[in-house]
């Protein structure tokens, strides 16, 4: 429990902090294991598929190459699919590998969204990877990545 | 100014814009553009002043439904860019209402409705 508290503490705070403290936060996390918030985007994937192995395809996932500003990176997300009744996309989950927070968003379908698409605009600190998971109405995942270079970081830093 | 018109200032600003069509055939497949005022403050910035940590208040939550049924949602992160945009697909079966709400994490919500007319 107090570790806990301990935890929670650090990791609000930690990304604000100068590199050295993120550092020894780090350190002081063992590898971030225990952090309430996924540290890695494979463990926020691991929170949304949970022991399922995502299979590559399926997800086109539109990123600029280069992003001159990292504070509004346009993306479109289109995933193949009927979306009927029976066979339809449910979510699909966007991690970005090098931000502080990997999580960036989820979206929700339904047969009456008519296609799984939607765009948006993310913010990357810098450059990294960008990757979608979908979970198709049958429970299988699918997984896209795309890499991003990013000229000026955004993350309000 | 007082606070009354302050507010209403704000609110103003902050009315989400949609874009929507206004009549379709049945079983089109219409895109639908939202877009909403909000910095989305992630929380990661510094007062250049003071020097103190900028709360984070983002937007959380975005649902469109049409009719009353769901249709698309959205459960934005920080890493969401400041006016969120999200544009998205509805499959028109019948003449109806949209229904679209964003929340901040605040619990403060926004909300907008449009009509579409099945010709």
């Amino acid at each position: 429990m107090k570790e806990g508290i301990k935890i929670d503490v650090i990791d609000r705070r930690q990304f604000v902090l100068g590199s050295t403290a993120v550092a020894a936060v780090t350190a002081y996390l063992g590898l971030g294991g225990n952090s309430a918030h996924a540290n890695t985007w494979q463990d926020a994937m691991k929170a949304v598929v949970g022991d399922s192995k995502p299979t590559d395809g399926k997800i086109s996932l539109e990123l600029p190459e280069i992003a001159e500003n990292g504070n509004t990176v346009p993306f479109n997300i289109s995933i193949a699919s009927p979306m009927s009744e029976n066979d339809y996309v449910k979510s699909v989950h966007i991690f970005a590998s090098g931000n502080p927070r990997p999580d960036v968003t989820s979206f929700e379908f339904t047969p009456l969204s008519g296609k799984a698409e939607v765009s948006s605009r993310m913010r990357l600190s810098k450059t990294q990877d960008v990757i979608a998971v979908a979970q198709m109405s049958d429970g299988k995942y699918y997984m896209g990545k795309r890499t991003v270079k990013v000229t000026i970081g955004g993350c309000g830093g | 100014m007082d606070a009354a018109v302050d507010a209403r200032l704000g609110e103003q600003l902050m009315k989400p814009r949609v874009k929507v069509p206004n009549s379709a055939k049945a079983g089109d497949i219409v895109q639908i553009k939202t877009l909403i005022s909000h910095k989305m403050e992630t929380g990661l910035r510094k007062d250049s002043k003071t020097g103190k940590e900028i709360p984070r208040k983002i937007i959380n939550s975005f649902v469109a439904k049409y009719n009353g049924k769901d249709v698309f949602k959205a459960s934005p992160h920080a890493a969401i860019s400041a006016n969120p945009y999200f544009a998205f697909y509805l499959k028109v079966n019948e003449s109806g209402e949209l229904d679209l709400t964003w929340t901040e994490e605040t619990g403060q919500t926004w909300s907008a409705k449009k009509q579409i007319t099945v010709s």
